[in-house]
């Protein structure tokens, strides 16, 4: 590191520049809406903003516990699999023992599941890609067990309602999301935990040498991960009134692509709420506006692939010219 | 005198695998002293402060803090208890605020664990203030130069109101401005009552602003002396049990042809119009305070930074500026000067990390020739007294300045034409200064052009034939044989007298 300081400073033009550069994400947003409403009529409805921001919601979900992951300088592969094991207990337990005991097991499996991805991460030392990698695997094949291949059926259709509450064109889905994002910006920015986790991220040694519990403050981040994917499961088993044992498969990339799409970084230290919504929403919008433009399916993931890439060479470009 | 002293070490004793790092440790802290730790790299200095830090746990022994045997329970325990550890390695979060990064761990929180912001902010700028740092609690500590960073970490002094404070190396990379301003700080805080650790290499700053000297070798303790009833000699036998030689040896000036010609080289907002050549056979020497623009002129020379105009001439034929990888393949070798970054693959032993930069010298048709690299191994374990275990410890567990030794050995046998040198006996005990010296010689006597970059004056004059002075981004005056002296070289940066000088 030199001591160099960049003497692009001044105008207040220039800073409100670099603003949007740190926040470059928005910056995205705004221009795929803008790109999106002039290219079909249908995009910019108050009904598909709703839909969008329904859609959108249950990666968000995922992402929220993602980016509390990721601050850490962690990454859970497993929120796919927990989501679908809790929506298949969600459903399945109604039978033996009612709706909400069901729903509230659902949640806990989530929460243990988390709970053992963080003590095995802190205890063995392991990384956690190759930690989460195999419960992304064991997970989903208890999934397979536990369901027997099929795809477990609601008892009682009421069970579909419960998130049928709407506030003008944004469904309970979407203010769960938001809620929650909100509520974990706070924590980031204003507890004891938050302040830890851009700590353990940043610097683990000096975070150690200060005298922070890292293995127990890892722990409760995975712990807040799992839940969060199991939220998201029991959520998604509501609309669909099914849990199949393929339930979000591969939903754990699509979370990760939106956290860093957003600008948080990978190794650790970086990140917000405020940049996770920003990543959710781009992709959202750009999942929606390609199926509006009835992209094929392989045109869709290609332009998410380059998007993906791009936003985090325009990140480089941006935000660490200074360092080498 | 005994309820002067706050802390006490009674026989402590610390094991590594391999090394015994403290063997029976004693030694106190009184207040409002500044007791110096001084000893061979790999001596135990730092194993000793981390103990009482709370860092590590000794096998035996104990600490009396305060009249009482204490228990450390682990960092945060010894902050509260108010003894500070002022890392050799800065400690920071760097991405978090100057506030944050003085209550580390320790942020004021109500009950529910909410951070209480406005408390954290008052109390942070209290202690900025009491210290008189020339910033404020909001800022990121990542923005902050090295000395700011330091300042935060004493602030945390300030902050637990600490009564014994611990600087292990603090004046490795800070400027001489910087330097008084840390020892203003160092006063302010003893006359206090603060009972002081320092920690260094440096035996001037050691003997200019400690009150008693206690000397560690091989994890034991040699002795603990008033620094006013002592001198340097006296000191260094118990450091490595034999005076120094006080004289450099200097390279035979047989000189070659010119291995690198620099003409007008200028960096906009970093140095300009710099220009010198240096032989085979010849070491060069680059003198200037911190901050002079040495490094940035040798690291844009070897490619790492872009010029914006100037020429260079590689063995009498003009050149592009190369990039690294051009210049280690035309045969020049730049030792960094911030040695922990550039460095070493700290999983792997010292054997892998000499030779990782040349494999190609040691390895016959891609298979690696063990024996020849063991043999380099030893050798510059020996030429540079290296404390390891042996050829496969990891380096991460080597003592700071023993990585660092390392980090040289790597450079030095990579068989280049030009060696650049940045500040190279940073950190590294005064007994293996005068080897790095006579190793700076050989090279010379071999053929290579050496170019060393010093901010110590006797280690510039003793080494180099020629010796450039710089200051502010030029070069302001030019020394040979005849006119190299102290004297004119203080001149010469300090009032930019130089210009008669240079030819
Ligand atoms: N974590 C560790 N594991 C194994 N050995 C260690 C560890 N930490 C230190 N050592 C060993 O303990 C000895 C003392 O190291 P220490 O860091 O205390 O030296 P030092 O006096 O601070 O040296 P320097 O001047 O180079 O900083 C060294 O031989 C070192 O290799
Ligand atoms: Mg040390």
């Amino acid at each position: 590191m030199s001591v160099v300081t960049d003497n692009r400073a001044g105008s207040p033009l220039s800073g409100l520049l670099r603003l949007l550069l740190r926040n470059h994400i928005w910056v995205f947003l705004a221009l795929t809406v803008i790109v999106f409403s002039l290219s079909s009529p249908y995009f910019l409805t108050v009904n598909n903003i709703g839909n969008i921001l329904t859609q959108g919601a249950f990666i968000g979900i995922l992402a929220i516990g993602m980016t509390m992951v990721m601050i850490d300088g962690e990454i859970d592969l497993s929120v796919g699999a927990i989501l679908a094991l809790a929506s298949a207990l969600a459903i399945g337990l109604q039978d033996h023992m009612g709706v909400w005991p069901a729903v509230f097991l659902g949640l806990m499996s989530g929460a243990a599941l988390g709970f053992l991805n963080g003590t095995l991460v802190a205890l063995s030392g392991m990384h956690s890609f190759i930690v989460t990698l195999g419960g992304l695997i064991g997970i989903r094949g208890l999934v397979f067990v536990y369901s027997g291949e099929n795809a477990l059926m609601v008892p009682d259709f009421s069970y579909t309602e419960i998130p049928e509450i709407y506030l003008g064109p944004i469904s309970l889905t979407a203010m769960l999301f938001f809620a929650l994002a909100f509520f974990f910006q706070w924590v980031l920015s204003s507890t004891r935990h938050g302040r830890e986790t851009y700590a353990v991220g940043d610097n683990i040694e000096a975070a150690h040498d200060a005298g922070i519990n890292v293995k127990r403050h890892k722990i409760i981040n995975f712990t807040i991960c799992g839940t969060l994917a199991a939220v998201c499961g029991i959520l998604l088993s509501m609309r669909l009134g099914t849990a199949e044992p393929n339930a979000g498969k591969i939903w754990e990339l699509w979370t990760i692509i939106a956290v860093v799409l957003g600008g948080t970084r990978l190794q650790g230290g970086f990140g917000s709420m405020w940049m996770t919504i920003g990543g959710v929403l781009t992709l959202a919008v750009l999942r929606n506006g390609l199926r509006l433009l009835n992209t094929p399916n392989y045109v869709e993931l290609m332009v998410m692939g380059g998007v993906l890439v791009l936003a985090l060479v325009l990140d480089k470009l941006l935000n660490h010219k200074g360092d080498t | 005198m005994m309820d002067d002293v706050i802390l006490k070490v009674e026989a402590i004793t610390k094991t590594f695998p391999g090394v015994k790092a403290l063997d029976d440790v004693s030694f106190d802290i009184r207040r409002g002293e500044v007791h110096a730790l001084v000893g061979e790299n790999g001596a135990g200095k730092s194993t000793l402060m981390k103990a009482l830090a709370g860092l590590h746990k000794p096998d035996s022994g104990q600490i009396v803090y305060q009249g009482v045997p204490t228990e450390v329970a682990g960092p945060l325990d010894a902050r509260q208890k108010g003894i500070l550890l002022i890392h050799q390695e800065l400690s920071l979060s760097p991405e978090l605020s100057v506030a944050e990064n003085i209550y580390l761990g320790a942020w004021p929180t109500n009950r529910f664990g909410v951070l209480k912001k406005r408390e954290l902010r008052r109390n942070a700028s209290a202690a900025l203030e009491a210290l008189g740092c020339g910033f404020g609690p909001d800022v990121r500590v990542g923005t902050l130069s090295v000395a700011m960073q330091q300042m935060v970490e004493i602030a945390r002094a300030e902050a637990f109101s600490a009564n014994v404070v611990i600087f292990d190396e603090p004046t490795a990379s800070l400027t001489d401005t910087e330097k008084d301003q840390l020892f203003h700080t160092i006063r302010g805080l003893k006359a206090r009552g603060v009972g002081i650790v320092y920690i260094s290499h440096k035996m001037d700053e050691i003997f200019d602003i400690t009150d008693r000297i206690t000397v560690l070798r091989d994890g034991q303790v040699q002795g603990t002396v008033e620094t006013g009833e002592t001198d340097l000699n006296h000191v260094t036998r118990m450091m490595i049990g034999r005076t120094l030689d006080s004289f450099f040896v200097k390279a035979k000036p047989e000189f070659g042809a010119e291995v690198l010609r620099v003409d007008g080289l200028s960096k906009h907002g970093h140095f300009r119009n710099v220009s010198f050549s240096v032989r085979e056979g010849e070491v060069l020497g680059l003198y200037g305070l911190v901050g002079a623009g040495r490094s940035e002129v040798v690291e844009t020379i070897f490619g790492v930074r872009k010029a914006d105009d100037g020429k260079l001439f590689w063995k009498g034929s003009e050149i592009d500026l190369p990039t690294p990888r051009q210049s280690i393949d035309m045969g020049m070798a730049l030792v960094p000067e911030s040695r922990k970054e550039q460095g070493l693959v700290l999983m792997m032993g010292g054997r892998e990390n000499t030779s990782l930069p040349h494999l190609r010298l040691f390895s016959e048709l891609s298979l690696m020739n063990r024996t020849k690299e063991l043999a380099t191994f030893e050798k510059y374990r020996s030429a540079l007294s290296i404390k390891t275990t042996g050829p496969d410890q990891a380096v991460s567990q080597l003592s700071g300045g023993n990585q660092q030794k390392f980090v040289l050995a790597k450079w030095l046998c990579a068989d280049p034409k030009l060696i650049i040198l940045d500040e190279p006996t940073r950190g590294i005990d005064v007994g293996s200064k005068s080897a790095i010296h006579k190793l700076i010689a050989e090279l010379a006597e071999q053929g290579l052009a050496v170019i060393v970059i010093s901010s110590e004056m006797p280690e510039v004059l003793g080494v180099s034939h020629r010796v450039l002075a710089m200051s502010e981004g030029a070069v302001v005056a030019a020394f040979e044989e005849g006119n190299m002296s102290e004297e004119n070289l203080i001149d010469a940066v300090s009032h930019h007298q130089g210009e008669a000088a240079a030819a």
